[in-house]
Order: structure tokens, then C-alpha cells, then sequence
């Protein structure tokens, strides 16, 4: 158990330094990031004034918080659906990784979660920083949202390691992935609140979204770091992500076997 | 006759990004001059990073020569590169020109169209090279599926689909089996008596240089560091050739046989190793002068290794 | 005429063989035409989910709304089917594929856009093209010659913009190795403000993507000129007749991009 500690903790050390070489790619995706929040603002900003400047618990400030802080998680949620793991069993590498004497699930969701933590450094705070500066938003005063809240980020990033994990082992049964990747992407973007927030989806399609693991990955951290969920709600919420995140382990885990069968039984 | 390469104090040099945001020049191509004539055969050798590649992606009109000049089949090949495409003919070992999910035969159809072959050229040109490189088998196979062997051939094919007059092969025969090496190797000699065309290659395979050049131009930090024949190579850097033989029972090691120097020998004499230089003495002068002493029972001839023969010629040339 | 056409075969030839090369993996291709179906379906229920908070955004209702929609995201699909692949280009830097476009006899841009075509976007323009015939029926159009030559504009404009910025993004690609995100927030960033009412922007967003990245162009401004509509502050509806005019500006960028890239690629100063 030690050891399986000592080793996850340097996968996800390694994932984060590999990351700080990219420099050029940490300022693009700000670049990025900072552009769609600025549309975001407009879209949104212009709806709830429309409502009267109160929509579903949301005014100017509060989805100001929405909007930064969802972009800012938006370099290190895996929303994407890419992952290391469908390019190592493309090229065959897979088997190279069934032969080392490491969990072959940790091990990959170790050093993905390492680079998203990475990237809250260059892409997460400064695409928070340009919305507390030039734009403005509401922000809690006690330390507890922010502590809590950075406990449900971390457990958002590695959530969506896991689901990304767990849907790119189909690779193991298919020639060609692209397709439930992007369909992955589409997905987890709408019901995960990206574009946005689930708190104005229509009742069933809110319903619908808090049955899945999405939410937990980027709307759960952002309500209790904005502090719109507070108190026992945000225990709640945390409790939410612990959920998914050992069922999506399973899943990924089970996954893992069958597909580690497959290739013994086809020589790879 | 006006040569089919000429270059005039080439040079390429390249930015480096050092620490922070110095900048580093790196001097790949360094004042190349030489030329090529129709119908050549040359080697272009060197070690990894002397500047083989950057000199070919140059004579392509992929890269832009920092100074001096190059002139590809009579023209220049980053202002002309479309007149210079229907021209020559490029192999280069590591990126493919087929499209890996097709079928080799669809994309030698595709190759066709693009280079404008009427079609009863491209049939009869097709059917050629097929049959010199021996493809059919596998001309209805995706090329993704196929091995490095049957891959190269294919990869050779469609550089010479438009039947180019000068064909340049980047390390056409690397990681190929000795069969593969053999089978390419003599389509192209046959490819050059049949219809003349000007052949330039790079490898790490003495054997590709000895089978197919006549010239060599061996290359050192961009510079040229030798330029002539095979034979004057040898002399040069006193490259030696390695007769090994087994004998029928041990011997004593056979120390004065004449042209050679005893190397060594293995398992009480069974397996003797003699060099002798390959100017003086052929190797089957040498066979006769060892079986005079002692019965053969087998034999192999190893060539000079490539990296050495550069090495020598780096450190002669110093 | 025979002279285009032995100019035209080569790539005719690729294509071809490429759309033969997608629909032979049948299952896949299913599954690929799906995702682009949803991606096209949810981008409009994202539209969707706003306007069913609010009556009425940035002067649109949801039914005008939806002909910007439709327009925008029908003119992207298409560009993004024929010249999507632009985005690959560091791909193909990385495995020579660029290198052996300079070893045959055609030019380079036009290797690399018919070097592939996704049929898969097929689907997702179709989500465009419903959403567009739906809006154009259901909304009060005063339909006359002009209009329809206002529409017809706008949909070929709002193609060669989108494709444009496809190629202004390759061209950059020579550039930004690895940062490739960095044109990606203005490609597809470019897509999600060609779907809003562009009423709303700010005046820093106008300027980027209402006039350098005429994203306004190809859907919203023709909307306004198709309604009647009274356009914001610094966005008249008369603009909404000036879409070729910004398809020009766009591929104008987009090819001094491209020539300073590849400049960059081949060495030779720039």
C-alpha cells in the first residue's frame, strides 16, 4: 500500500513536470480559455440581464464566478476524451505497459491527473485572474469554500481521468476510436455544464444530467469554490463526486481486465 | 553535357533555441560544392547529423539554402519546384509517400494521376516495376499491412513511377533483411543500364555503396571531406576487408599467410580471422592463399563497416 | 478544357480514394456519423437552453435566433468537412507528409486541402441545413429576388470564411508547434460567436470577431439584412450585404498566413 503511494504520488509528480515544458501550448490554451470566456460573458451576461437580472439564483457576479472558474478548469478536466492510453494500445505500446510490475489504470490516471495539475498553473488561476480583473465576480469570504473547493477540483480532474480512462479502453475492441471520443467530448461538455450552467437546464434535462458523472466534473467544483453551494449542500456535492469517482474506478478496473484478456487471447 | 547536380558554396544553416532566449546557429550544409553528371551512381555518406539530409531536402526545394546555390536538373529547385517534382524521384527512407490505408496499386493509381501519366505509360510502367521488384503479391494489400521489405519496394516504385531522371534514395535499405537489401539493389542497377537515370544515395550500408556507386562524396560537419572513387576511398583510409574462415580441424593460427595480417582465431583454430586490403589482393586470392595452408570448410567476407570508413576518412582529412 | 481537367484529376484521385477509405469501415463510420450529428444537435440545444430562460436575447427571439444558427452553423460544417484537416498540419510537419507534398508537382495548399475530406461532417451539417430550412419557413421573411440573392450570398461567403480561417490557422501552425489551441479559440471560438447575436458583444469582441475574424459575416448581419432588422452600435444591417467582402479579407489573411509559413518551414527569412 505504501509502495503503490510512493509510486502514484511520482507518476503524478512526472505527469506535472512533463507539462511545464509546453509552454507555448500552457499560453495557447489560455489564449484560448480567456476567448471563449469573454464570448461566454457576453451570451450570458446578456441573458440574465434579460431576465430581469436574476435567473435561477444567478446575477451579474455569480455567473461572472460560473463562467471564469469553469474556464479556468477547462485545461485540466479531461473534456476532451483524449487520452495516453487509446494512442499506447494503437501502437501496440499497451503491451510494454502490461509488463511492468504497475497498476496499469493507476498508473495512467496518475500522470494525467499530475499535467491537469499542471495546467492550473499557466492556464487555470490566470483564466480566473482576468475575471476577477477585468470583469468582476463574486467571491466567498470565509476560507472554507476554498478549501473544500480545491478538494472537489482535484476530485473533478481525476473523475474525468477515470471516465476518459474507462472509455478509452474500447480501443481494446475497436480499430478506431475518433468517434467515441468525440462523442465523448459533445457529452460531457453539455451535461458537465460547459457552456451552460445545469442550474438552467430545463428540470428534465437537469434531472437527466445529475444522473451522470459530468456535473461532478466541472459544476460541482465551481458551485462550492463560487460558494453558490454552501454548508452541508457542498458535503453533499463532495460526497456526490466520492460516488462516481469509485464507480468509474470499478468500471475502469473490470475494464482493464477484459480488455488485458483480449490481448493474451489475440497476441496483441 | 551539362551536369545533373551542381551545387556552388552551399550552406544551411539552422537557429537553435537555447536556454531562455539566446539563440544558437548551427551550421548543418558548410560551402558544398561538387556536381553530378547524368547517368552518375554517387554515394552521399557521412555520420548521423553531417548534413546528408539537409543537402537533399535543399537539392528538393524543401529547404532554402542559407548561401550559395543549387541547381536540380538545371533548375532551381525552390523557384521551379513543380517543373523539378516531374523530374526526380526521392526515396526517403523514414516518411512514406503511399497512403498507409489503401491499397500499394491505388496508390500507384493516385501517383499517376498526380504526375500526369498518360494511361498506356502508366500501365507499362506500372507492370514494369512490379515485376522487376516483384510485387504482385501484395498489390491488393493496404500498405499499413504490409513488411518493411515489401514496403521499401513499394516506396521505390512510386518515386520512380514517373520515370524521373534522377532518382535520390535516403537509406533506401535500412532494416531490411539481406534478401530485401539484394532484390533492391540489383532492380536498381538493372533500372539504371535500362534507362540511364542518375542515382544519388545515402546509406550506413557499405554493401549498397559498393554494389551500386561508382563515386562517393563523403560528408563531415557539412563539409565535403572526400570526393571520388570507391577504389580511392579505400586507398584513402586503407580500408580493409575481413576474410573469416572455418577450418576442418584445429590449426595453429596461420600467421604468415602473404597480403594479410592475422586478426585472431576462435575454438583452438577452428575459426580464423585475416584482414586484407581490398586494393591488393582480391578475396579470392586470399581464399587460395589460406587454402594452401589449410583445408576450408566455410568462409564469409566482412565488409569495411561503414561508420569506420567515415571515421577514418574524418580523422585523414583533419 | 482538357488542360483543367488533367489538372483537376490528381485531386480528384485522393479524394476519391479517401471517401472510399471512410465509408469502408462501415461501423466506424456510423459511430463517426452519429458524434457529428450530436455535436451539431447539442450546439443547438445549447443555443436552445438560454432562449428557453429568456423571451427575448441581445433583440432575437429563439425563433431568429435559430436562423443564425442555422446559417452559421451550416456554412462551418461544410468548411469544416472540406478543409478541416488543415488542422493536422503539425501532424503531417512531424511525419514528412509535408515533406513529400514538395516532392510532387502540384502546389502545396492545394495537396493539403485535398489531401482528405471528411464525409462524418456530413451529419452535422445536416443539423445546419434543418435548422436553417426550419428557420427560413417559420420566420417572417419578405421573400423577393433580393432576398434570396442575400441569402445565396451569404451562404457562400459564410463557407469561404470558415475555410479561410482553417487555412489562417494552418499557415500560424508553422509557427506554433504545440500551440496549436491557440488558433483553435479563434477557429472554433470564431464558430460559437457566428452563432450568437452578435448584439451582445462587447466592443473589444466586435472588433475581433465582428470585423478581423468577419465571423459577423456569415450568418448575423445577413439574419439582420434578411429580417429587417435594426442592427447594434457599430454592426448596421446594411453590412449584412458586405459578407463577400469579408470573405475576401478572410482568405486574403489566410493566404499571406500561409505564404509567411511556409517561408518559415523552407528556411528562407520571414
Amino acid at each position: 500500500m505504501r509502495a503503490n503511494l510512493q509510486i502514484t504520488r511520482r507518476l503524478v509528480w512526472s505527469g506535472f513536470r512533463q507539462q511545464s515544458t509546453y509552454r507555448l501550448a500552457a499560453l495557447g490554451g489560455l489564449v484560448a480559455n480567456a476567448t471563449f470566456g469573454f464570448l461566454k460573458v457576453a451570451i450570458l451576461f446578456a441573458t440574465v440581464r434579460a431576465a430581469g437580472g436574476e435567473l435561477n439564483g444567478y446575477d451579474v457576479a455569480t455567473m461572472s464566478a460560473y463562467i471564469w472558474l469553469s474556464q479556468g478548469l477547462l485545461g485540466s478536466v479531461n473534456l476532451h476524451g483524449r487520452s495516453e492510453l487509446t494512442e499506447r494500445i494503437k501502437s501496440g505500446d499497451v503491451t510494454i505497459d502490461f509488463l511492468r510490475p504497475l497498476n496499469v489504470q493507476l498508473s495512467h490516471v496518475a500522470s494525467e491527473v499530475g499535467a491537469s495539475l499542471f495546467a492550473l498553473i499557466p492556464r487555470g488561476l490566470p483564466s480566473i485572474g482576468i475575471g476577477v480583473v477585468v470583469v468582476g465576480m463574486a467571491m466567498p469570504d470565509s476560507p472554507w469554500p476554498y478549501l473544500l473547493g480545491f478538494l472537489s477540483v482535484v476530485l473533478g480532474i481525476t473523475l474525468g481521468a477515470l471516465v476518459v480512462y474507462a472509455i478509452g479502453t474500447s480501443g481494446f475492441w475497436l480499430i478506431e476510436t475518433r468517434g467515441i471520443q468525440s462523442l465523448y467530448m459533445v457529452v460531457s461538455g453539455l451535461l458537465a455544464g460547459l457552456f451552460v450552467p445545469i442550474g438552467l437546464f430545463p428540470t428534465w434535462l437537469l434531472a437527466f444530467a445529475e444522473a451522470t458523472p459530468f456535473p461532478s466534473m466541472l459544476m460541482y467544483p465551481v458551485d462550492i469554490l463560487s460558494g453558490r453551494v454552501s454548508g452541508v449542500g457542498s458535503l453533499r456535492l463532495v460526497g456526490v463526486q466520492c460516488f462516481w469517482l469509485g464507480l468509474t474506478w470499478l468500471a475502469g478496473h473490470f475494464l482493464t481486465a477484459a480488455g488485458r484478456r483480449k490481448l493474451e487471447v489475440q497476441g496483441g | 553535357m551539362s551536369p545533373i547536380i551542381e551545387t556552388q558554396g552551399l550552406t544551411r544553416e539552422f537557429a537553435l533555441r537555447g536556454r531562455g532566449l539566446r539563440r544558437t546557429r548551427l551550421t548543418a550544409v558548410d560551402d558544398l560544392t561538387f556536381t553530378i553528371d547524368p547517368g552518375e551512381a554517387v554515394g552521399y555518406i557521412g555520420a548521423n547529423g553531417a548534413g546528408k539530409s539537409t543537402t537533399i531536402k535543399m537539392l528538393c526545394g524543401i529547404l532554402v539554402p542559407t548561401n550559395g546555390t543549387v541547381s536540380t536538373c538545371g533548375l532551381r529547385p525552390v523557384e521551379d519546384r513543380v517543373k523539378l517534382a516531374r523530374r526526380v524521384g526521392v526515396v526517403f527512407g523514414q516518411r512514406s509517400q503511399l497512403w498507409w490505408d489503401l491499397p500499394v496499386e491505388e496508390s500507384f493509381r493516385i501517383l499517376a494521376s498526380i504526375h500526369r501519366l498518360p494511361k498506356t505509360q502508366e500501365k507499362a510502367r506500372t507492370e514494369e516495376l512490379v515485376d522487376c521488384l516483384e510485387m504482385a503479391d501484395y498489390l491488393a494489400t493496404p500498405v499499413r499491412q504490409l513488411s518493411l521489405g515489401q514496403r521499401m519496394r513499394a516506396e521505390v516504385s512510386a518515386a520512380l513511377l514517373h520515370s524521373p531522371d534522377l532518382v535520390i534514395l535516403d537509406e533506401p535499405t535500412i532494416g531490411l533483411d539481406v534478401l530485401s537489401k539484394q532484390r533492391l539493389r540489383e532492380f536498381l542497377v538493372d533500372e539504371r543500364e535500362r534507362h540511364g537515370t542518375t542515382l544519388m544515395l545515402t546509406t550506413h550500408d557499405m554493401g549498397d555503396i559498393e554494389r551500386l556507386c561508382e563515386r562517393v562524396l563523403v560528408v563531415d560537419h557539412g563539409r565535403l571531406a572526400f570526393d571520388g572513387t570507391i577504389g580511392g576511398l579505400s586507398r584513402t583510409v586503407g580500408a580493409q576487408r575481413v576474410l573469416v574462415v572455418d577450418l576442418a580441424e584445429p590449426t595453429p593460427d596461420l600467421v604468415d599467410v602473404p597480403g594479410t595480417t592475422h586478426l585472431g582465431s576462435e575454438s583452438r583454430g577452428l575459426q580464423q580471422r585475416f584482414a586484407f586490403d581490398a586494393e591488393q589482393l582480391t578475396a579470392a586470392q586470399a581464399l587460395a592463399a589460406v587454402s594452401q595452408r589449410a583445408e576450408v570448410r566455410d568462409l564469409s567476407i566482412e565488409e569495411p563497416d561503414i561508420e569506420d570508413v567515415v571515421r577514418r576518412v574524418y580523422a585523414s582529412s583533419r | 478544357m482538357a488542360e483543367t481537367r488533367g489538372a483537376i484529376a490528381p485531386y480528384r484521385a485522393i479524394l476519391a480514394s479517401r471517401m472510399r477509405a471512410q465509408r469502408s469501415y462501415r461501423s466506424n463510420f456510423r459511430i463517426d456519423l452519429t458524434s457529428s450529428f450530436l455535436v451539431g444537435f447539442v450546439e443547438l440545444a445549447e443555443v436552445w437552453v438560454l432562449f428557453h430562460n429568456v423571451h427575448e436575447l441581445g433583440g432575437f427571439t429563439f425563433t431568429q435566433i435559430l436562423l443564425v444558427f442555422g446559417l452559421a452553423d451550416f456554412c462551418f460544417s461544410i468548411g469544416d468537412m472540406l478543409f478541416g484537416h488543415c488542422d493536422e498540419l503539425t501532424k503531417y510537419v512531424r511525419a514528412g507528409t509535408l515533406d513529400v507534398f514538395y516532392l510532387r508537382p502540384q502546389p502545396i495548399l492545394l495537396q493539403l486541402i485535398t489531401s482528405d475530406i471528411s464525409l462524418k461532417r456530413l451529419s452535422r451539417a445536416a443539423v445546419g441545413l434543418t435548422a436553417l430550412v426550419i428557420a427560413l419557413v417559420i420566420n417572417d421573411i419578405a421573400w423577393s429576388p433580393s432576398a434570396v440573392l442575400l441569402l445565396s450570398l451569404a451562404l457562400v461567403s459564410g463557407i469561404a470564411i470558415f475555410s479561410a480561417m482553417f487555412v489562417w490557422a494552418a499557415g500560424l501552425q508553422f509557427f506554433l508547434i504545440n500551440g496549436a489551441e491557440m488558433t483553435n479559440a479563434f477557429v472554433y471560438g470564431g464558430r460559437y460567436a457566428a452563432t450568437q447575436p452578435a448584439a451582445v458583444w462587447s466592443r473589444p469582441l466586435k472588433v475581433v470577431f465582428g470585423f478581423f475574424f468577419p465571423m459577423a459575416f456569415t450568418a448575423y448581419l445577413p439574419v439582420i439584412a434578411l429580417l429587417g432588422l435594426p442592427g447594434p452600435a457599430w454592426l448596421p444591417a446594411w453590412l449584412g450585404w458586405c459578407s463577400p467582402v469579408a470573405a475576401l479579407w478572410a482568405w486574403g489573411m489566410a493566404l499571406l498566413c500561409w505564404r509567411w509559413g511556409l517561408r518559415h518551414y523552407q528556411g528562407g527569412g520571414g
